[in-house]
C-alpha cells in the first residue's frame, strides 16, 4: 500500500459553460503504484486533459478524492497545491513550455527557485539534471538555440530536478518528428528503468505502447486499464 | 531576473522609465534651481544692491516685492522727506561706529564730444559710498572728502559708462556734461557685471554737493542715508538708534507707526523670500503630477506585460510558483523600471541644474535630500503602479494561462 503514488477514487468533474454545465469527468477511480509507467488515452473530450490537470493538481475536482503520495490533494488550497506541484510533479509539455528568454540551465533551475534552494546548489543540481538527458554541452543556449528534441529533453530536465514522484508528460512528442520521438521516448525508458513513476497522455497509439499499462477514457470514465509489454524504445 | 526581463524588453521599458525620470528630473532641477536662487538673492542681490552689514534710512521702500497696497503707498508719499539735516543729526548722535553716506540718485544723460549715454544712474554722495558699496577704483581716484565739501565738480564712471563714452580712449581728465555742465573725469570702477541680466555698470557718482545735484534731487533732500556696520550685531544695534532718534527728532508719539524706513538687504529680501516659499509649496504638486503620469505608465506597461506574459506565468505556477511569488516578480520588476527611472532622472536633474548654472548666473546646487527624495519616490511609484498588474498575473488560472499563446 505504500507505494501507491495516486489514488483517484470516484473523481468528478463539471465545468459551467454558461447556462450549461459540461460533465468533463463523471467519476473516476484509478490507482498508480511507485515506478509505474502509464500512458492514458482517449479520444478529445474524452476528459483525459482534465484528468491530467488533476492528477498534475493544476485543478482541483468538483467530487470524489485525489490522494497523492499519502496527501488529499483534492481539497487544498492555492498556496499548498503549488507546494506540491513543485515538490511531487514533474510537468513535461507537447509545447515544452520553456522561458525563450532564459538559457537552459536557467530553466531547468526554476523549480528550485520556487523550493527555496541556493544558488549554488540550484546551479549544482540543475547541471546534475541536464547531464542526465545528455545536454552537458548546452546548457548556457537560450531555447531558440536548441532543436525540438534538445528542447523537449531540457523541459524533462526540469521535471526530473526536484526529484518528483511522477514525471507527468502531456503529449511529449506530439511537437516532434518520429526520429526525435523515439529518442525522448528512449530517454522516458530509461528513467522508468531508473525507478521513476511516468504517466503519459497521448492520442498515438504508437507512443502509447512504450508503457506498460495503458488506460482509455471515453466520456469521461474510465473505459479499459491494460497491462502488456511495453515495447523496447 | 528582474533585470533581464527588462533588458530583453528595451523599448517598453525605456517609455516606462521616462514618467518617472521626468518626475525626479523636475524636483531636482526646481529644488536645485529655487535653492540658487535663494543663494544668488541672498549673496549678490542684498549685498550688492544694498551693501554688507548696511542699511538705509529712507522715505519708504524701494525695493518692493508683494502686496503694497494703493493706500500703503499713497500714506508713504505723504512721509517727510530725509534732508541734510536729518542725516547730520543722525551722524553725530549714533554711538555704533558705523560709516555713513548721504545718497541720492537718478536716471540722467552724460555726454562726451558729441556722444551721449542715456539713462546711467547718476549718483551724488560722499566719499565713504564707494566703500559702503566695495567699489574699486580701478584708474584713477576716488573723490575726497574735501572736494565734497568744496562742491567739486569732479565724477566717477562705471565701466560701462566708461566703455560707452570713450570706447578704449582714457577717460581720465576728461569733461563731460550732465545736462551742459561740465564735470571731469577722475576715476573708474572696477566691472559689476550682471544682476538678472541687468548691467551693474551704468553709474556715474559725483558728489552729492556738485552742481548738478539739482537734477537729481531737491535742494536739502535726500533719497537715503546708507548706514555700514562692521557686523549684523551692530547692525541691529545701529537701527535701533537710528530709529529712537528720527522718532525723538520728529516728535513721533509711541502709538504712532515710524513715518520713515529702515530698508535691510533682509527687509529687501522678503518679497522674494514669499516668491520661493510659494515655488517650493508648488513643487510637491509638480512632481506629484509627473509621478502619478509615470506610475499610470508604468502600470499600463506592467498589465501589458502580463497579457504578453501570460504563458510564463502559467509555466511557473505549474512548476510550483505560489501567487506571492508571481506577486514579488511583477512589483520587483515594476520597483527596478522605476528605480532606474529615478536614477537617471537624478542624472537628469543634476545636468540640468548644471547647465543652468553654466548659462545663467543662478548658482544652483543640487541639495542631496532632494536626490533621497527621488529614489524614495521612484521606488514608491514603481512598487504602487506594480501592485495591480502583479495581483492580476498573480491570480491567474494556470491551465488557461498555459493555454494562452
Amino acid at each position: 500500500m505504500s507505494d501507491l503514488v495516486i489514488a483517484v477514487r470516484g473523481l468528478t468533474r463539471a465545468y459551467e459553460m454558461g447556462a450549461e454545465v459540461v460533465h468533463a469527468l463523471r467519476g473516476v477511480d484509478l490507482e498508480i503504484r511507485r515506478n509505474e509507467y502509464v500512458a492514458i488515452m482517449g479520444p478529445s473530450g474524452s476528459g483525459k486533459s482534465t484528468l491530467m490537470n488533476m492528477i498534475g493538481c493544476l485543478d482541483t475536482p468538483s467530487g470524489g478524492e485525489y490522494w497523492l503520495s499519502g496527501q488529499e490533494v483534492s481539497r487544498m488550497a492555492d498556496d499548498a497545491l503549488a507546494r506540491v506541484r513543485n515538490k511531487e510533479i514533474g510537468f513535461v509539455f507537447q509545447t515544452f513550455n520553456l522561458l525563450p528568454r532564459a538559457t537552459a540551465l536557467h530553466n531547468v533551475e526554476l523549480p528550485l527557485v520556487y523550493a527555496g534552494v541556493s544558488a549554488r546548489e540550484r546551479r549544482a543540481r540543475g547541471e546534475e539534471a541536464l547531464g542526465r538527458v545528455g545536454l552537458t554541452d548546452r546548457m548556457h543556449h537560450r531555447p531558440n538555440e536548441l532543436s525540438g528534441g534538445q528542447r523537449q529533453r531540457v523541459a524533462i530536465a526540469r521535471a526530473l530536478v526536484n526529484r518528483p514522484s511522477i514525471l507527468l508528460a502531456d503529449e511529449p512528442t506530439g511537437n516532434l518528428d518520429s526520429t526525435t520521438s523515439e529518442e525522448i521516448m528512449r530517454v522516458f525508458a530509461d528513467l522508468h528503468r531508473e525507478g521513476q513513476t511516468v504517466v503519459m497522455v497521448t492520442h498515438e497509439p504508437d507512443i502509447a505502447a512504450h508503457a506498460e499499462r495503458v488506460v482509455v477514457l471515453r466520456d469521461g470514465r474510465v473505459a479499459s486499464d491494460v497491462r502488456h509489454q511495453p515495447i523496447a524504445a | 531576473m528582474a533585470l533581464q526581463t527588462i533588458r530583453a524588453q528595451k523599448l517598453k521599458s525605456f517609455f516606462s522609465l521616462i514618467g518617472v525620470l521626468i518626475g525626479v528630473m523636475f524636483l531636482i532641477a526646481v529644488v536645485s534651481i529655487v535653492q540658487g536662487m535663494n543663494v544668488y538673492m541672498e549673496d549678490q542681490f542684498a549685498n550688492r544692491l544694498i551693501g554688507l552689514n548696511t542699511f538705509q534710512l529712507r522715505q519708504m521702500p524701494d525695493f518692493t516685492m508683494g502686496n503694497v497696497t494703493r493706500e500703503m503707498w499713497m500714506s508713504w508719499r505723504r512721509r517727510p522727506r530725509i534732508s541734510y539735516s536729518d542725516a547730520d543729526y543722525i551722524k553725530a548722535r549714533v554711538t555704533t561706529p558705523a560709516t555713513f553716506a548721504m545718497y541720492c540718485a537718478d536716471r540722467e544723460p552724460l555726454a562726451y564730444n558729441g556722444k551721449m549715454a542715456k539713462d546711467i544712474a547718476l549718483v551724488g554722495t560722499e566719499d565713504t559710498y564707494f566703500k559702503i558699496k566695495n567699489y574699486e577704483v580701478v584708474s584713477g581716484r576716488a573723490f575726497s572728502p574735501q572736494e565734497v565739501r568744496a562742491a567739486a565738480p569732479v565724477l566717477v564712471l562705471g565701466d560701462l559708462v566708461a566703455e560707452k563714452l570713450f570706447a578704449g580712449q582714457d577717460p581720465l581728465g576728461k569733461e563731460v556734461l550732465i545736462h551742459g555742465l561740465p564735470y571731469r573725469v577722475i576715476g573708474v570702477v572696477a566691472k559689476q557685471g550682471n544682476l538678472f541680466g541687468l548691467s551693474m555698470d551704468k553709474f556715474a557718482v559725483m558728489p552729492y554737493t556738485a552742481p548738478a545735484r539739482r537734477y537729481i534731487c531737491p535742494i536739502n533732500i535726500l533719497d537715503e542715508v546708507d548706514i555700514q556696520t562692521a557686523g549684523p550685531t551692530q547692525m541691529q544695534a545701529a537701527m535701533a538708534e537710528v530709529e529712537a532718534l528720527m522718532r525723538a527728532r520728529r516728535g513721533l508719539k509711541p502709538a504712532q507707526e515710524n513715518n520713515f524706513h529702515l530698508q535691510t538687504a533682509e527687509g529687501a529680501l522678503e518679497g522674494w523670500k514669499k516668491i520661493s516659499k510659494i515655488l517650493f509649496m508648488a513643487l510637491p504638486g509638480l512632481v506629484a503630477i509627473s509621478l502619478v503620469v509615470g506610475g499610470i505608465v508604468i502600470m499600463n506597461i506592467m498589465l501589458m506585460a502580463v497579457s504578453e506574459r501570460t504563458r510564463e506565468i502559467g509555466i511557473r505556477k505549474a512548476l510550483g510558483a505560489r501567487r506571492r511569488d508571481i506577486l514579488a516578480q511583477f512589483i520587483v520588476e515594476s520597483a527596478t523600471l522605476s528605480t532606474v527611472g529615478a536614477a537617471l532622472g537624478i542624472a537628469f536633474g543634476i545636468a540640468l541644474a548644471f547647465i543652468v548654472r553654466a548659462l545663467s548666473p543662478l548658482p544652483a546646487a543640487v541639495a542631496p535630500w532632494s536626490i533621497g527624495v527621488g529614489v524614495g519616490l521612484g521606488i514608491l511609484v514603481g512598487m504602487v503602479a506594480g501592485v495591480y498588474p502583479a495581483s492580476r498575473a498573480s491570480r491567474l488560472d494556470p491551465i488557461d494561462a498555459l493555454r494562452a499563446e
